[in-house]
């Protein structure tokens, strides 16, 4: 049985022949944070599988009413174990924890009871934490370490930021992605050098990333801007959240999507509001300052790079969008995306973009408070925001979700005037016919 | 002048409309139900209205949800079904400043006037037309006949319409309790305008001119009535019109204009012809049988477990009868001494139990003549008590004992039954002859037989067809396993990818089936169940889900050919101890006649609304009750010991005093609960005068259910908005409940939060509700584990309402608060400890009642604490207990103050063999997702039962009353077992 008291931990010995694998969360993100890990001698490898079964694997091994996101995270893991492609004798598990009073915090747990119902109780799983919860012998975040690893973070925000606002627009359609996966290689394969540690290096990689997205044919084109906030997970996982940025694609929209750079700040900017609300930590404070003020000047640095080398809209900075829920949300609000899910909605106000999709797993705690909770005063002081609020579950319906977020779709079209994309479609399967009879 | 035409198709969850405008004049119309069949259906549709369209252009645009499968696929144009509606009516009734619209599984409300917005129903949400269709088949009416009774009613009942599953559970309790049906029809109207305007239009005022459409609303007269009447309108201010069917439609055609597309008769209905086949392979599933062979010996096998049957004309002899009063069913059975059945009943209750068994009865006294002499009788389930009053039944046993004893009879190594009725699932595991779990549904997940029967019946088909046609399924649609709500939707989704009838069977059986084992027995793997696994129910009599079982298994399990009677024949053979018998006699029974009547219980601030059945004899059977009070009985098995009820008095006796600076508000429930000592010492120290919001009642749920933003947010939370409403009301001067992240620290935790709810609810208040804006509220951040920063924090925020307050002032408050709340703690610690020495001097079974603080309260609660008590268990709380337990660790992190003491409570229950723990379970708690598993862990460790309770809004406490007698059955078999 499995050990009441402690967790398998992750040996220095097995560093050597262990294969870690990790959940399919920010797809883009990961696999820039995979890469820095694997450089410092991780065998470490980001879950791809995506079976329909996934949910239903997960939800055997877990309570049916945890977040959508455990049982995910679960049924991915299980599936990848059982499918023999890895030999659960040297194989181990890497979870993010962020400690806080949401439930998401005991993921580690739930897959680590989930691994014993299963059989497989001798598979550690690391707990990638910053507030150092649990101690693993072979798993060890030095600084230079966490620092490559934000910068891998910032790389990733900028290429989805650049590539979702060119997407739609693309003369040729898969430039962007194609850009992208690009850019990806080129930076995976420099990251392990110089790439991560000048920061000198680091901003000439900032201005090719944007240069190359600049020289991405566009056309000047109207379209849509709906914008993706929510729980972290169901916000980036196209497994949660049943391929959303594709479907807002699709029905002709430009996907915004808040940067990932604003959870880590947030999780920073935490540790210092609860200095200064309740008096605690305060040994922690002068680093929390530090690594706050680090994080928001390195996004300003991106910002002016962006507003420097081209027409792109940057990201809002920081401390902007905290002072953007004064009076709204108080900052103590801070499990879960606390105020920050509100911030992003009114961040993406100021950025004109009106609609939004708020996505969390069904029955999430903390946005009952900080997204549900927030529509009214929202549209009270922003009467031209259209926000409509998905749940994603195991069993929830792909259509009933997707009719909801056509609505939104429609009234933003109706708000903006522009028409919805099977007619343009049509027109242009028209164009493209007549254009072969006459060719 | 050139006519120009447009077509609008709005193709819903159950019906398909279609509408032709001739220069935005209605030329021809048709609503007709498409029983799943999209596809064909708007073809019909469109082939009835060729006589127009043959010899023109037009234009035609789709709408509705289950149309965008087809718009998809066919190039049609597509409207949203809300966006259609809203450009529609605001051409049509321009001054209108509010649409109303149910349609079969979805809820509208639109607003034009002030800011426009749209609510749609959520994914949990099922009070609409289907609802109210399951609803009418379940008080065995036609819709249309509900529509007739509800228009001759007299009161109204409360039931949940949340979600279809709890209203049923209510509406069942009604039934059994025998409210009338009128009545009952008339609250089940009145349940879907409580969740439209709660539910949709979350605090937003609906005034003005409101146009109510959709076919519940264009067919209910007593829908229409209640929307009326709750929404206190007057008739120049309602408009139900011609075209509330078809306003989506109409929309449709509308918008079909504007995207300019062209379509001739012949065009329109090849593009989607020529589509028709295009079937989704997506989301199916294996088929249950490979070929015939499989199926014979499928056949085969389950002809085996069989009783004999006798002919009642003939026989002669001994006798007895046991009752299976269910939820949705009655069963009677008539064995004699050999075990063989010589008479038998299985039938619907049609809401009224009493005149079916009556018939019975007296049909089997006719048939029985003087041959044969009935012993003894026994009755189970829902219906227990009522029966057992009105007919004289010598005994009433709990239904997990009279199914156990049945099973047994066709499997006597039985070690798992599974027992699926038409609401209840329960799964008992046996371990040495003796009951060793019980695993009942939650209200939420009781995807059971009647869902099916429902869903058959709103297909066209009876539940025996339906079953059937599941058998041939090839590719059976995967609907998930989640509740009945969820899976209409991915019904509607397989429609929507042009599923069969058979595939739609089968799939329900499979969901029905993995919703058993994995939701409710939370088996992960089919050897978690046993080796001997007898399945029954009513359920269970469809091959169907008897296949999809043993597939899902991959194990063969006995199906006793009485499956569906298994609860009655558990009862007969209870039955065969009794020597004489009290059962009416075959005169009394000419005569037998009962009348129901209500009244309002006025013993204390509950008022219960008591369901009172008379009998002939002036004896009387009361219902409806939360405690035993109503009753008027003077025998009782009470301990007279309940911690609840010590702590509810002692939190609502501390003494307000009147103070010089003023009156502060303290909402009565979340956090409040427990600190409140803290915050009225502190309160009362500094010269406020201290004003509870009091205990949660109905009424103060009432007064603020109109501003909570998320419909599936806990109960407890749920309530705050009408403490907060009430605190308004009473004219506080200010109004407090902090934010507090952390709660105080309390030994071995990893870490001591408090839930994002509890934590932050104030914010989401303030948020919300409106009236806030005229009282202060203040919700300050504070930290009470630091007396210093805690002081810090009271004082900037109350130097709002008190600007001459002072530090040094607070400082001593603080420390008052902490001492009252300290003696509040420790005084709760040691009554828990005296509760202990007394029961067990008195040799009782103590009941830990494990859960949070708040659900002390009696609204919240459901009052399961007295009802425990009643049951003769010495009722104590996880608070009065946990200090006494050994070191607890456990596997997930611990880090929440409430529900760390679970974890030790549940330690202490281990180690204890005459203390049982129950765990009280909100609905839509996350962080009882984690704990509970913990807590049953740490019990069943250690050879302990685990018994969880989920509570809701509205709570079934006649289901809750089965579980806890279970539990006690169960304990006294091990009881006897051990001492044997």
């Amino acid at each position: 049985m499995h050990d009441k008291k402690g967790y398998v931990k992750f040996t220095k010995q097995m560093k050597s022949d262990y294969v870690i694998l990790a959940p399919d969360m920010l797809p883009m993100h990961f696999k820039l944070i995979l890469c820095v890990l694997q450089n410092e001698g991780y065998n470490i490898e980001l879950l791809e599988n995506n079976d329909s079964s996934i949910p239903e694997t997960g939800l055997r091994y877990v309570h049916n009413d945890t977040c959508y996101p455990a049982i995910l995270v679960i049924g991915q893991f299980l599936e990848a174990i059982k499918s023999g492609k890895y030999d659960p004798n040297k194989t181990a598990l890497i979870m993010f924890q962020t400690g806080g009073g949401c439930r998401a915090s005991n993921y580690i747990s739930l897959i680590r009871k989930a691994l014993a119902k299963a059989g497989y109780e001798n598979i550690p799983v690391i707990s990638f934490s910053l507030m150092g919860l649990e101690k693993h012998p072979g798993w060890k975040l030095s600084l230079p370490l966490l620092r490559k690893l934000l910068y891998a973070v910032f790389y990733a925000d900028l290429i989805k930021l650049l590539m979702n606002q060119c997407i739609p627009y693309e003369i040729t359609p898969g430039d962007s992605v194609k850009k992208s996966d690009e850019l990806m290689k080129y930076l995976t394969n420099g990251i392990a050098d110089r790439s991560l540690i000048s920061y000198r290096e680091i901003k000439k990689n900032f201005i090719y990333i944007i240069k190359e997205f600049a020289s991405v044919p566009l056309k000047r084109e109207k379209k849509i801007k709906v914008g993706i906030v929510g729980e972290i997970f169901v916000k980036y996982s196209p497994l949660a959240n049943n391929n959303l940025e594709d479907f807002l694609l699709r029905e002709g929209a430009e996907v915004v999507l808040p940067g990932f750079v604003d959870f880590c700040i947030y999780s920073v900017y935490n540790g210092i509001v609860d200095n200064e609300l309740y008096g605690i930590n305060g040994f922690l404070k002068p680093a929390q300052k530090f690594a706050f003020d680090f994080l928001v000047n390195k996004q300003k640095d991106v910002i002016s790079l962006i507003k420097e080398h081209s027409d792109f809209d940057p990201p809002t900075p920081f401390d902007q969008v905290i002072s953007l829920c004064d009076g709204v949300i108080g900052k103590g609000v801070k499990m879960g995306e606390g105020w920050l899910l509100t911030a992003e909605m009114l961040e993406l106000n100021e950025q004109n973009v009106k609609n939004i999709v708020c996505t969390q797993p069904f029955g999430c705690l903390p946005n009952h408070i900080c997204g549900k909770g927030m529509m009214k005063p929202l549209k009270e002081s922003h009467p031209d925001i259209n926000i409509v609020a998905i749940d994603y579950d195991a069993s929830a319906s792909k259509v009933n979700q997707e009719n909801r977020i056509k609505l939104m779709l429609s009234n933003a079209r109706q708000a903006s005037g522009i028409k919805a994309i099977t007619e343009t479609d049509n027109e242009e399967i028209k164009n493209r016919e007549e254009a072969l009879s006459f060719g | 002048m050139t006519k120009s035409y447009s077509v609008g198709i709005d193709i819903g969850s159950t019906t398909a409309k279609i509408v032709v405008l001739c220069n935005n004049t209605i030329v021809f119309k048709k609503y007709e139900r498409h029983f799943s069949q999209v596809r064909k259906k708007a073809l019909e549709l469109i082939s009835e209205a060729k006589d127009y369209l043959s010899r023109i252009d037009f234009t035609v645009a789709i709408s509705g949800s289950a149309g965008i499968g087809l718009a998809e696929a066919s190039g049609i144009p597509f409207v949203q079904e809300v966006f259609a509606t809203r450009e529609v009516i605001k051409k049509i009734e321009p001054d209108a400043s509010a649409v109303i619209e149910l349609g079969g599984e979805d809820a509208k409300i639109i607003f034009y006037d002030g800011t426009p917005d749209e609510r749609m129903n959520g994914s949990c949400a099922g009070g609409t037309g289907a609802f109210i269709d399951q609803m009418a088949t379940l008080l065995a009416v036609t819709p249309d006949e509900l529509d007739e009774l509800s228009q001759h009613s007299e009161r109204l009942y409360t039931i949940a319409s949340r979600c279809g599953v709890f209203a049923k559970t209510d509406i069942q309790a009604l039934l059994n309790q025998g409210a009338g049906k009128a009545d009952i029809a008339a609250s089940i109207y009145r349940s879907v305008v409580n969740q439209t305007i709660a539910g949709l239009a979350q605090g937003r005022k609906i005034t003005g001119k409101v146009v109510f459409l959709g076919g519940p609303l264009y067919y209910c007269k007593g829908l229409r009535t209640s929307f009326k009447e709750a929404l206190n309108l007057d008739d120049e201010n309602v408009v139900f019109p011609d075209y509330a069917l078809y306003s989506v439609a109409l929309g449709a055609a509308l918008y079909s204009q504007s995207c300019g597309k062209q379509y001739t008769y012949s065009s329109l209905v090849s593009s989607i012809t020529e589509n028709i086949d295009t079937v989704e392979s997506a989301d199916r599933l294996e088929g249950l049988f490979t070929d015939k062979d499989e199926y014979f010996a499928f056949i085969q096998r389950h002809s085996k477990a069989t009783v004999s049957f006798i002919d009642i004309s003939t026989y002669s002899g001994n006798a007895y009868l046991g009752i299976d009063c269910g939820s949705t069913t009655t069963k009677l059975v008539l064995i004699n001494d050999n075990f063989d059945i010589i008479y038998q009943y299985y039938g619907p209750n049609k809401g009224n139990p009493i005149e079916i068994i009556k018939e019975q009865l007296i049909k089997i006294y006719d048939l029985a003549s003087n041959r044969i002499h009935i012993k003894g009788s026994t009755v189970v389930g829902y219906g227990e008590e009522l029966i057992k009053n009105a007919f004289g039944v010598d005994k009433g046993i709990v239904e997990t004992l009279a199914h156990y004893k049945a099973a047994k009879h066709f499997q006597p190594e039985v070690d798992f039954i599974i027992d699926i009725g038409g609401q209840d699932m329960k799964c008992f595991k046996i371990k040495n002859g003796a009951i060793d779990g019980i695993m009942l549904n939650e209200a939420c997940s009781s995807g059971c037989g009647s869902f099916i029967e429902t869903f058959a019946h709103s297909m066209g088909y009876t539940a025996a067809e339906f079953a059937e046609k599941g058998l041939h399924s090839t590719a059976p649609v995967n609907l998930g396993s989640r509740c009945t709500v969820f899976m209409n939707s991915s019904v509607k989704q397989s429609q929507k990818d042009g599923a069969t009838v058979e595939d739609i069977s089968a799939g329900l059986a499979i969901s029905v089936v993995k919703n058993a084992i994995y939701k409710v027995i939370r088996a992960s793997s089919p050897e978690d169940l046993g080796k001997h696994i007898v399945v029954q129910g009513g359920t269970f009599k469809s091959d169907t889900v008897l296949r999809a079982f043993e597939k899902e298994l991959v194990r063969e399990v006995v199906r006793p050919q009485i499956a569906e009677l298994m609860g009655a024949y558990g009862a007969a053979l209870h039955a065969m101890h009794i020597k004489e018998t009290t059962l009416i006699s075959s005169e009394a029974l000419k005569d037998f006649s009962h009348t129901v009547s209500s009244a309002q219980c006025q013993l204390c601030t509950n008022n219960c609304r008591l369901t009172i059945n008379k009998f002939p004899d002036g004896r009387s059977f009361i219902s409806g009750n939360q405690c035993e009070k109503g009753l008027g009985k003077a025998k009782s098995n009470s301990s007279g010991i309940n911690l609840f009820e010590f702590k509810r008095q002692y939190l609502q006796n501390i003494p307000s005093v009147k103070g010089s600076r003023g009156r502060i508000g303290l909402p009565l429930a979340l956090g409040i609960y427990e600190l409140l000592p803290l915050w009225h010492g502190i309160f009362t120290d500094l010269g406020y005068e201290v004003v509870l919001s009091g205990m949660s009642t109905r009424k103060i749920y009432e007064a603020g259910q109109f501003t909570i933003p998320s419909d599936t947010i806990c109960y407890p939370a749920k309530i705050m908005h009408g403490h907060v409403e009430i605190l308004i009301k009473k004219g506080v001067d200010a109004i407090f409940y902090p934010c507090l992240t952390y709660n105080f620290a309390e030994k071995d935790t990893d870490n001591h939060y408090n839930c994002p709810i509890v934590a932050y609810y104030s914010e989401l208040l303030n948020a919300n509700m409106d009236d806030l804006r005229y009282t202060k509220f203040l919700y300050p951040f504070l930290n009470i584990n630091n007396k210093k920063v805690l002081a810090k924090g009271l004082f900037d925020s109350l130097s709002a309402i008190s600007p001459d307050i002072t530090l040094k002032q607070i400082r001593s408050a603080i420390n008052n608060g902490y001492s009252k709340y300290h003696e509040y703690m420790d005084e709760v610690k040691k009554q828990g400890e005296l509760a202990l020495a007394k029961a067990r001097a008195d040799n009782r079974r103590v009941m830990i009642l494990a859960g949070r603080p708040y659900h002390i309260d009696l609204e919240i609660g459901h009052g399961i604490d007295k009802l425990a008590d009643s049951l003769g268990f010495a009722v104590i709380s996880e608070d009065s207990i946990y200090h006494l337990a050994q070191k607890q660790p456990v596997n997930v992190l611990n880090q929440w103050t409430y529900h760390s003491r679970l974890y030790k409570a549940a330690r202490f229950a281990a180690d204890n063999p005459d203390v049982e723990l129950v765990q009280l379970v909100s609905f839509g708690c996350g962080v009882d997702a984690i704990t509970s598993d913990e807590v049953s862990d740490i019990l069943t460790d250690s050879g302990k039962l685990y018994t969880q309770i989920k509570i809701d809004e509205i709570t079934n406490l006649g289901a809750v009353k089965i579980r806890l007698r279970s539990l006690l059955g169960v304990l006294e078999e091990r009881g006897e077992a051990a001492n044997a």
